[in-house]
Parts: C-alpha cells; sequence; structure tokens
C-alpha cells in the first residue's frame, strides 16, 4: 500500500513555526500508523522524532492526532484511518511541543500527582488481602486501565480553554481511588476533584470518552464522582 | 555535580520497587533514571500474571520445585528458594498498595493456572497484570516522592578505583551529558529483545541498556544463551499473547486441528513450559503441519463473556494485529523472543562483583530462571530482587563516602557521542537493526545448530563494522532519538555478540537452549553457569557453579 504522510513538524532549535512535510511511502496493508512512522525514519528521515515503545497499545507513549483525532499510532491501522492514502499526522493538543510529534507532558503529569494518586489506608493492614468483591473489582479496572497516554486530554475542549482544568484523565484515576473500599481518603480526594479546577467544570461533552484507546470513559468516571459529591453533601453516603 | 546516595537505572517494576524500598529508610536520597517515563516501561506490558503460593494446598516449596524443574536444573536453588518463600507476601504488599486482582466469589485473590507450575498459583489483574502493577509502583514511587530523571539515557558507568562511582547520562531533552555522582548504582533496566528485533514481544525500549553497561565496567553476563522463546506471538509484529489464554483452557492446533502437543508434552499439554511449546510449535511448522509459518491458539469454546472478563486485551489485540476475534475465528501465532534469562551475575541481594553496582530484574541474573523461565515468574522477580536490591544497598551507602568521580568518563562519552555524529555511508541504522533481529532469530534461535551460530556470529561481527557507516541524520541537540538509536544499536550489537559466543560454547542443549548437533542434556559436564566478560577480541568465557540445595537434576518431563 503506497500512503502519503503529511506530518506537522517542528524542531526548536532551527524552526520558528511548525510546517508540515510529506512523505509518501510503501507499506504492507495492515501496517500500523507507527509502523509507517519508524518506517520513514528507518528509510527516508532519521529527524523524524516521536516516542514510542510498546507498539500494543499498553504503554501510552504514541498517541497524537491522525487525520484530527486522538489516537494511539500503534494500534491504528493506517488502513481504517487514512483519507484516500492519506494520513495527516500532528502531536497532541492542550500541551507545548517539544520536537514535532514529541510534546511536554509536565502538566498533565502534574494534574496526575494533584488527585493524590495512591492508596491511602486507615487503621491495620489485614495480614493476607482486603477482601473484595470480584464485581467491584471489574468495574474500577475499568478506569485503573487507564495507560495516561494523554489522548483525552487533547481531545478535551475544557482543557484547552482553561489550563488549570485537572482533565479527564486525573479525574478518571481519581475516581479510581474513591470508588476503592480500600481507600480511607475519600472525602480529601472528593474536595480535591470537586474544587473549582475539578469535577464541575466538566460539560460532558464526551470527548474523552470518544478518543481513549483504552475504553476507560472518563466521562462516565466524572459523572460518578459529581454523584459522590452530592451523595456526601446531601449527606447520604 | 548531581548526586544522590542511591541511583537507581530503570523504572520499571524492579527499579520502582528498589525505590519505594530505599526510600522506605528515611534517611537516603534516592533518584531514579529512565530513558522514558516510568509509565511507559515494558513491565506493563506483562499480561497472565505472578506466581506465589497463596491457597490453601500450595506451598513455596511446591513452587520452588517447579521453578527449579522448569530452569532444567541450572537455576540457583538459594535465591529460587528466596523468590517463591517471599512471594507472598509481596503479593499481599501490592493488594494492600492497591492492585486490584481479580477475586474469587468470596472476594479474596484468584490464581490461575500456568505453564509448568503443578497448581493453579498465579494471581491476575484479567490479562493486564503487568499494567496494573507497573501502575500500582508508580502510585507508590509518587506517594515516596523519590526525585526521577525520566528521559534522560545512561550512557555508561563511572568507575574509580574499583568501585561504581555513579553514570554518565544524557538528558534526552536537551542532549546534555551529565555526570551523575552515586555511592551506589542499581541497574534495572530490562530485557534486550530488540536484539531479535523482528521476532520479539519486547518493546522498543528493550535493547539491553544495562546489560552493556555493566559489561563494559568488567561485569561478567551469565547465561546470555539461555534466550525464551515465547510459544504464543502474533506473526505481523510480535505482540505477545499471554499463556493466560491457555491456563484458562485455550487449545493449541495444527493445520489439522489436532491438538499437537499430546505428542510433546502429554501430560501437561499445552500448560507445558515455554521451552517445551516453543519447540513443539516449531517443529510442527518445520514438518509442514502449520500455516503461512504459524499453529493456532483455538479459544472459541471459551465464550465471548468469559474472554471479555479474564481475556479482554488479548482479544484486542488479535481483533488490532491480526484481524482476527478469537471469539469466532482461529488466532495464528509462532513462537517469539520474550526474554532474557541471563543477565548481570549479581548474589542474593542483586550485588555484583564491582562494588557500588547492584543489579535487579530482567536485566540481572541471580539465577531465578536458570534456561527457561516459568511464566509469571517475571514479575516475581523484578518484586523481590528489586526490594532486597535496594535493601543490601542502604547499608552500603551508609558505610562508604562518594569517592572521586572520574571525569574522564564524561570526555570518553563526550567522544562517543561525536564520534557516532560524525558518521558517514550509505548504511541505515533502522536497517542495520532489522538484519540483526532476523540473523539472531533465525542463526540463534529456537533451533540452533554450530554451522548456524557461526554464521549468525560472523553476520554481527559485520554489521558492528557497517554501524559505523551508518549515518545518524539528526545532528541536532533536542530529542534526538536518531543519535539514541545509533546508540541502543551499538549496545545491542554488543550483547547480540555474547550471546551467540555464549550458546556456541555451551555444547548441550538445556532448556531454551536447544541444539540440533547436541540434543540431550549433558548434567556431566554442563550443569554450570557461563560467565562472560568483555575481552580484547570478544567475550572471553568463564563457567561457575550452580547452587543445588533442595532438588537434585533429574530427567525433566511433562
Amino acid at each position: 500500500m503506497d500512503v502519503t504522510y503529511r506530518i506537522l513538524r517542528f524542531n526548536p532549535d532551527t524552526d520558528s513555526a511548525p510546517h508540515y512535510e510529506t512523505y509518501r511511502i510503501e507499506v504492507p496493508d495492515s501496517a500500523t500508523v507507527l509502523d509507517g512512522l519508524q518506517a520513514i525514519k528507518d528509510v527516508q528521515d532519521g529527524t523524524l522524532t516521536f516516542r514510542r515503545s510498546c507498539r500494543q497499545g499498553i504503554c501510552g507513549s504514541c498517541a497524537m492526532r491522525v487525520n484530527d483525532r486522538e489516537r494511539l499510532a500503534c494500534n491504528t491501522q493506517i488502513s481504517h484511518v487514512a483519507d484516500g492514502n492519506e494520513l495527516r499526522v500532528e502531536p497532541l493538543a492542550n500541551m507545548a511541543v517539544i520536537k514535532d510529534l514529541a510534546v511536554d507532558m509536565t502538566p498533565f503529569w502534574q494534574k496526575f500527582n494533584a488527585i493524590v494518586p495512591y492508596t491511602i489506608h486507615a487503621g491495620e493492614r489485614p495480614e493476607r488481602e482486603y477482601l473484595v468483591s470480584n464485581e467491584k473489582v471489574r468495574h474500577l479496572q475499568q478506569f485503573a486501565g487507564c495507560i495516561q497516554c494523554g489522548a483525552c486530554y487533547s481531545a478535551c475542549p475544557i482543557v484547552g480553554s482553561d489550563p488549570e482544568y485537572l482533565g479527564p484523565a486525573a479525574l478518571a484515576k481519581a475516581y479510581r481511588f474513591v470508588g476503592d473500599p480500600r481507600d480511607a481518603a475519600k472525602k480529601e480526594r472528593l474536595g480535591i476533584v470537586g474544587s473549582e479546577r475539578g469535577i464541575w467544570r466538566c460539560h460532558t461533552i464526551f470527548n474523552c470518552t470518544e478518543v481513549c484507546p483504552k475504553g476507560v470513559d472518563p466521562t462516565y468516571a466524572i459523572e460518578l464522582l459529581k454523584k459522590a459529591t452530592i451523595r456526601r453533601k446531601l449527606g447520604l453516603g | 555535580m548531581l548526586r544522590h546516595d542511591i541511583l537507581i537505572v530503570g523504572a520499571g517494576l524492579a527499579g520502582m520497587r528498589a525505590a519505594v524500598a530505599a526510600a522506605q529508610d528515611g534517611s537516603v536520597d534516592i533518584a531514579v533514571i529512565s530513558k522514558v517515563h516510568p509509565l511507559r516501561s515494558h513491565s506493563g506490558a506483562a499480561e497472565g500474571g505472578i506466581n506465589a503460593a497463596l491457597t490453601e494446598g500450595d506451598t513455596w516449596e511446591s513452587h520452588m520445585y517447579d521453578t527449579v524443574k522448569g530452569s532444567d536444573f541450572v537455576g540457583d536453588q538459594d535465591a529460587i528458594e528466596i523468590m517463591c518463600r517471599e512471594a507472598p507476601d509481596e503479593v499481599w504488599w501490592l493488594e494492600h498498595a492497591g492492585t486490584l486482582f481479580n477475586r474469587t466469589a468470596t472476594g479474596e485473590v484468584e490464581v490461575r493456572a500456568f505453564g509448568g507450575a503443578s497448581v493453579k498459583r498465579t494471581a491476575f489483574v484479567a490479562d493486564m497484570t503487568g499494567h496494573a502493577l507497573l501502575h500500582t509502583l508508580y502510585e507508590q514511587l509518587v506517594a515516596s516522592g523519590v526525585k526521577v530523571y525520566d528521559e534522560w539515557y545512561v550512557l555508561s558507568l563511572a568507575t574509580d578505583g574499583g568501585t561504581c562511582r555513579g553514570v554518565v547520562a544524557m538528558d534526552i531533552r536537551t542532549g546534555e551529558l551529565h555526570p551523575i555522582q552515586a555511592k551506589a548504582v542499581i541497574l534495572a533496566t530490562g530485557g534486550n529483545g530488540r536484539i531479535y528485533s523482528g521476532r520479539t514481544t519486547n518493546a522498543w525500549i528493550n535493547t539491553g541498556d544495562g546489560m552493556a553497561m555493566a559489561y563494559w565496567a568488567g561485569v561478567p553476563l551469565a547465561d546470555m544463551e539461555y534466550v525464551q522463546f515465547h510459544p504464543t506471538t502474533l506473526k505481523s509484529n510480535g505482540v505477545l499473547i499471554t499463556e493466560g489464554v491457555r491456563g484458562e483452557g485455550g487449545y493449541l492446533v495444527n493445520a489439522q486441528g489436532e491438538r499437537f502437543m499430546a505428542r510433546y508434552a502429554p501430560t501437561k499439554m499445552e500448560l507445558g513450559p515455554r521451552d517445551v511449546v516453543s519447540r513443539a510449535e516449531q517443529t510442527e511448522i518445520n514438518e509442514g503441519r502449520g500455516v503461512d509459518g504459524c499453529v493456532f491458539l483455538d479459544l472459541r469454546h471459551l465464550g465471548e463473556a468469559y474472554i471479555m472478563e479474564r481475556l479482554p486485551q488479548t482479544r484486542e489485540l488479535a481483533i488490532n494485529f491480526a484481524g482476527v476475534d478469537p471469539v469466532h475465528e482461529l488466532l495464528p501465532i509462532r513462537p517469539g523472543q520474550h526474554y532474557a534469562m541471563g543477565g548481570i551475575r549479581t548474589n542474593l541481594d542483586g550485588e555484583t562483583v564491582l562494588p557500588g553496582l547492584y543489579a535487579a530484574g530482567e536485566c540481572a541474573c541471580v539465577s531465578v530462571h536458570g534456561a527457561n523461565r516459568l511464566g509469571a515468574n517475571s514479575l516475581l522477580d523484578t518484586l523481590i530482587f528489586g526490594r532486597r536490591s535496594a535493601e543490601k544497598a542502604i547499608q552500603y551507602v551508609k558505610e562508604v563516602d562518594f569517592g572521586t568521580f572520574p571525569e574522564s568518563e564524561v570526555t570518553r562519552q563526550e567522544e562517543r557521542i561525536r564520534r557516532v555524529l560524525a558518521r558517514q555511508g550509505n548504511e541505515r541504522i533502522g536497517l542495520l537493526r532489522e538484519e540483526m533481529g532476523a540473523t539472531m532469530a533465525e542463526k540463534v534461535g529456537v533451533f540452533r545448530t554450530e554451522a548456524w551460530m557461526r554464521e549468525g556470529l560472523a553476520t554481527i561481527k559485520e554489521l558492528q563494522e557497517r554501524q559505523h557507516r551508518a549515518p545518524v541524520d539528526d545532528k541536532g541537540k533536542v530529542f534526538n532519538t536518531d543519535l539514541t538509536a545509533a546508540l541502543e544499536l551499538e549496545v545491542m550489537l554488543e550483547q547480540a555478540e555474547v550471546i551467540a559466543v555464549s550458546a556456541l560454547a555451551r555444547t548441550e542443549s538445556r532448556g531454551a537452549h536447544y541444539r540440533l548437533d547436541y540434543p540431550e542434556r549433558d548434567d556431566a559436564n554442563w550443569l554450570k553457569h557461563t560467565l562472560a566478560y568483555r575481552g580484547e577480541g570478544g567475550p572471553r568465557l568463564e563457567y561457575a557453579d550452580v547452587t543445588i540445595t533442595r532438588y537434585q537434576p533429574e530427567e525433566r518431563k511433562y
């Protein structure tokens, strides 16, 4: 298959503004967007810069915008998304570009840290495991399955308009703890996500849910956090 | 100069477990350095689970015996005993830290069947166990407040007076080199599977940087000939399909629909150890009972609901990368490189022969896996020996001072990079990498002979020369992944040579090292570890005894 990549490139050493560069490349019919990028780098232009590691949709390195939508380059088949035989590849939005397709995720990680992203226990720990129902575990696994790729953060228009907004990934992470019966910091965490930077800024636009490559559904997590907050305010739990 | 009491290189499970354990002390300054953000580490791609004798009726002795037998009796039994005894508490530690293990109907951690195990003993988080553990460890790392240098590429160890004094590293973001002084360095850099590029389950980052660094610093690499081929990998891109599929009842069938494992491991069938199953598959393929270089995994009888509960990622991977929905269709698979049983030789506390240098996880060889690792023992290995290395390093750094950092090492690395950036010629880094991978898969693969390995070694030596004619297109400073790719190729070609030389010397078959010209295990001559030291013209091999405590070698049948 003959594919044309139009890639938004930016090298801070030499460029004053981003610009598109075009590459034509022959790839197998089953090739992924990442396969094509790697082939360009290997054969045509070693300066092309992008992050990648696992190439199986689990490490979260290679989220980028492909034909106007956030995707993992590694688990996206070219044939499924090419417009004609053309792909337009751009870095994630809502974060500064370091070089080409690599963005500075510092604010994303700061927000991850802001929700106190670790289990906090009260009292003695059991000798073995805490008893938790499999139903509860499976419910939480959906949110814990987040790979922190940043696709939702890029797609969220609220993040775009308010850089202080915690954003869908951090909020989904917060729900993963708030919903966990082993965690003892529910009140503190609901305080953090209930701040003016948190859940009430969400306009339920569902962009995050649509682009999530892992089916995490951050909008659902945000709604569950809203529900928990309201119940607490009403003295119901 | 940047300076920390303990510097941990690599932020996968071993590195982060070491960091979290070290941070508990509270009085020691710790930092973690990794060429990627910790959550991008390849531990996250582990799927099936983690072994521990958790259930009534299971014992650490049984876990130990299975592991020793799985290792083809060349694993060190003192190390295996420690791992198996400490396993349950490590799983409880993870559970308390928040890992969402799948549960039984009564809310306890559930276990599934896995290869080479005599009972169900693999705790799991669907088929994304590595991901779950990696994120749990990162949460704990954030909680510990340990400094993390992410997207820093460590170039070399700095040694002075026969002691490790720190590292020289490049901040990938700026391209600047920095010496980092440390009393203790713990290498936790993971595997080197990209040496088998095109035929490996490993991530792009798994280039064995730590193994190469230690080797350059005079530390021996042990048992590098034992390269695990996982039986179920996808042909298109080598992605792993978990052994948990077979643990949950999946079948392996050939082109005739026959469950061929009955002819190779009649008792354990699909749950034989990986070396045995991979050889069985390759034999089926070689003898014409495969299709297009593959045999098949059959999950259809498990049903959609069960697959979605316990193997959801497997379905996603099969659909994305093989175009097959395993709920309804046979999934073509073949053996692919998966794991390095060998690595930096350490003792039970992660210490190497170089004072101040420790290693843990896949980059290390302690050795708990011997000639063949059992599935779901690697996550366990990373955690147990990551923690133990940190505990030992804590004691060490309280007793020693920083010494002198050898500035010459910075100069040496600056020159190395200048030389790489100045390369000229018609070769391409990416194409040499693929040639290396194809050579190793074909010549030092599932089946080996002296002739093939000699050819393979000759090609690797050629590639080592040719890389000097593979220019780096990117001459810039910022985020130069073209430069790091060149450096990674350099370290992989060095290790490829060690693998081939170690394998050529071992004139027997044991575990994953199977020679058609020496098909029998030879305990009289070869019940010993290979130690490869860096010599003038290539690796210099020595041998070391295997520690046997409880279980004498016996015939290995499944």
